[in-house]
């Protein structure tokens, strides 16, 4: 009869040990180094992927037209401002023109003399020529003598010479007058094309070096991107290809453009190759010159071919591959890559077929002796 | 033959049990100690492994990247690639750095990666658990899961925000801190970048020296600006080596062609685990080692003074005539009973606060084993106290007392 509660006891002892026991068992298998290491699989798929490149940008005009004097001067007036709308041939302003106004009345002057010149160097040729004639007919019935005959022709061919040096005068003072007004007009800042000022980059009476740009007029139709792509993921970039867009002021909003052209030059330092992309449709608002821009650009589909994610993609030891799950076991099979599209899906040429199972996503990294456990999700990822 | 020890267990069992649980306590305590020792080394090898690289090329004389600071040009990478034994070159940075998420900030190691061939190039993550690998030169990021980031999350660092597109594990710097990769070149300009009134502070410090703003050399003041605000800087250039090339000959020739510092994967170790973490990981160990001495000293105790309890009886059995062997087998066989019970409830509980853990404690089998037989160990010798207490006691005191 004492057997009983010692029994009874005999079971709680082991209510309590053998819980513990089996708590230790899963602890020690389950956990650590001799834990199976959970994977996520997918298989091989064969389906058409579109490519695209990504890169970043500055917009900029590609037209920007530099205003400014020819001759070192001081700014007159400039009626301008920064956003002004502007039509081609519109005076923008105008430098200071300190004595030229002066010299080209003085320049009058030096004309209306020479033309007084001329009126006289006509009247002398007028009488010389007169004087000849005469002479020559007495000449002929010999009622002169031949010498001042002669003197008669040669101050004819003095007052000719005279004449034509008279007309010349003329012709000079002209083109000098003329001249001066064309400096005088060149010192008027003329929009050259429609367009918006950009930059005022000098006020009314600032001293300006030749060559130096006053204000500077933008045309904002044709505003497009200068974008750099990293040469590494520029192949197939070519004009004409579709662009996305998304400026940095306009998170959400997508605008289409075009890739215009490639430039033949590449950026040697940054490793990158640039491209000039233009909008379908000029953006409303503008956008400023100078903001940043995303760029994506659609390159052509291409045929179906096996897909997998690129988070599969692994390296061992030098080889670039995936672990493949053949009859339930790991096993590492080296891949060649082909092309990869934005989304993280990349082809492959050789090494997997249609069907093939996958590991994507693991808990740790793999070997070839890790024990595996396929779940839908790798613990711990919140979806 | 019945089992004293078995019956005097069963007397009084939960007791026993309680205590069993109580020293596993102490005992998973000394378990996690151990296991965050482990963690720190672990954390030093992880950066290692997850860099993927033979070889780190550093600038001349320092230890970098992750102990001391190193700045190379972003051009040397095409110089080493052309070195006899090198199979692949690139460039990283590295940046401890507070990355803000939405109100808080978690403290993370920026990652700078380049952009090259997929899988092939050293640096990236090696795996993940969720999402994608970047696939954009800009503005993307693959952050490790203990960040707190999820897939499509929107970080910022510096100025720029970046889309969270992959996560990965365990991918730690040398102190712990969960890394977020992002492309190279946004990288260095996060380095670089200053705010923005540090840059027009700095416009204005160029604009007011005459040597950089000159009237008749319009121009200059612009490219003077701009050269100032790139960064042409990487932290080191990993590079991995053609198979049958011995890292220590590549290293050697880089060092002595390229006069730049190299490191091998072992050279990395030791300073990693021998310099960076020395510190900290002796402050663990020399923890570690009272803690045992603590846990070796209470076993003793409870083990004395259970014994202790049992005098009379033990007084009774001797005055009955049982043998000493008996009594000493009784006592022993208890004591390794309290330290087997201490030892499962000492792993289990190691085992499932673990991961409560801020930083990764990593619990090792060998260490597991280890610990058993200390704990065998400590209950025999302890038992051995109690045993010759037990055997000098006078029977007479199971009559008097």
């Amino acid at each position: 009869m004492k057997k009983l509660p010692l029994q009874g006891r005999t079971l709680a002892l082991l209510a309590v040990i053998i819980p513990l026991l089996v708590l230790f068992i899963y602890v020690g298998l389950r956990s650590g180094p001799l834990a199976p290491v959970a994977v996520t699989v997918a298989s091989v798929e064969s389906r058409a992927i579109t490519p695209a490149l990504f890169g970043i940008g500055t917009v900029e005009a590609r037209y920007t037209y530099k205003i400014g004097p020819t001759f070192a001067g001081r700014v007159k007036r400039l009626e301008v401002h920064v956003g002004d709308q502007v039509k081609a041939g519109q005076v923008l302003g105008e430098m200071e023109p300190v004595d030229l106004d002066d010299r080209v009345r003085s320049q009058e002057s030096v004309f209306k003399r020479a033309e007084a010149a001329l009126r006289e160097a006509e009247a002398r040729q007028a009488y010389a020529q007169t004087q000849a004639r005469r002479y020559e007919q007495l000449f002929a019935v010999r009622s002169t003598s031949e010498e001042i005959v002669t003197t008669k022709r040669q101050e004819l061919q003095i007052a000719d010479a005279a004449l034509s040096a008279a007309r010349e005068d003329i012709a000079r003072a002209r083109s000098d007058r003329e001249g001066l007004v064309a400096q005088r007009s060149n010192l008027r800042l003329i929009a050259p094309v429609d367009g918006v000022v950009a930059v005022r980059d000098a006020d009314p009476g600032t001293t300006i070096v030749a060559g130096q740009a006053v204000v500077e007029v933008i045309d904002p139709k044709s505003l497009w991107i200068n974008v750099r792509f990293h040469q590494i993921s520029a192949s197939g970039l070519a004009g004409g290809l579709p662009a996305h867009i998304v400026l940095r002021s306009r998170g959400g909003q997508t605008l289409k453009g075009r890739v215009l052209r490639v430039e033949p030059k590449a950026d040697a330092v940054t490793e990158e190759t640039l491209a000039k992309v233009t909008f379908d449709n000029k953006p409303e608002p503008l956008p400023p010159v100078g903001e940043l821009a995303e760029v994506t650009v659609d390159l052509p589909a291409l045929p179906a071919a096996p897909l997998i994610p690129n988070a599969a993609v692994q390296r061992e030891g030098d080889k670039v591959g995936v672990w493949q799950i053949v009859d339930g076991d790991l096993h590492f099979s080296p891949v060649k890559l082909g092309a990869s599209d934005l989304n993280g899906y990349v082809q492959v040429r050789e090494g997997l077929k249609n069907g093939d199972q996958i590991v994507t996503y693991s808990e740790k990294a793999l070997t070839a002796r890790s024990r595996i456990h396929v779940v839908d999700h790798i613990p711990g990822v919140s979806r | 033959m019945i089992s004293l020890a078995g019956r005097d267990i069963l007397h009084a069992w939960g007791k026993f049990v309680f205590t069993g649980i109580g020293l596993g306590l102490l005992i998973g305590v000394t378990l996690v100690m151990a296991g965050v020792y482990r963690g720190m080394v672990d954390d030093g090898k992880a950066l290692l492994d997850n860099s993927g690289a033979d070889l780190w090329v550093v600038q001349k004389d320092t230890l970098g990247p992750y102990a001391e600071s190193s700045s190379l040009n972003d051009d040397v990478y095409r110089a080493i690639l052309a070195m006899p034994g090198v199979a692949q070159a690139a460039n990283v940075t590295y940046l401890t750095m507070q990355v803000r998420k939405g109100e808080s900030d978690v403290r993370t190691m920026v990652v700078g990666i380049a952009p090259g061939a997929l899988g092939a190039t050293p640096g990236w993550p090696p795996y993940l658990v969720a999402g994608r690998q970047i696939t954009r030169g800009h503005y993307e990021a693959v952050a490790d899961i203990a960040t707190g980031f999820k897939l499509g999350d929107r970080l910022a660092i510096r100025r720029n925000h970046y889309t969270v597109v992959g996560l990965t594990r365990r991918m730690v710097s040398s102190s712990g801190d969960p890394m977020v990769f992002i492309p190279l070149k946004d990288a260095q300009e996060a380095q670089f970048l200053k705010d923005n009134d540090a840059l027009w502070q700095s416009r204005r410090r160029t604009e007011a020296n005459p040597a950089f703003n000159r009237p008749g050399v319009p121009g200059l003041l612009d490219a003077v600006i701009a050269s100032q605000s790139s960064n042409a800087f990487v932290n080191t250039v990993l590079v991995t080596l053609k198979p049958g090339h011995a890292p220590d000959e590549v290293a050697e020739s880089i060092r002595r062609w390229k006069r730049l510092t190299v490191y091998t994967r072992a050279q990395m170790e030791d300073i990693l685990v021998g310099k960076l973490i020395a510190t900290s990981a002796k402050q663990i160990g020399m923890f570690l080692v009272i803690l045992a001495i603590v846990s070796a000293a209470i076993v003793a105790f409870i083990i004395y003074s259970l014994t202790m309890d049992k005098i009379r009886e033990i007084a009774v059995l001797k005055l009955i005539g049982t043998r000493n062997r008996t009594i000493a087998a009784m006592i022993m066989q208890q004591a390794i009973a309290l330290g087997v019970i201490g030892f499962v409830v000492g792993k289990i509980t190691a085992t499932f606060s673990a991961p409560l853990f801020p930083k990764y404690v990593l619990l090792m089998p060998f260490d597991s084993i280890a610990g058993f037989f200390a704990v065998l160990v400590i209950c025999v010798l302890a038992s051995i106290v109690a045993i010759r207490m037990a055997l000098k006691v006078d029977p007479a005191e199971a009559i008097g007392g």
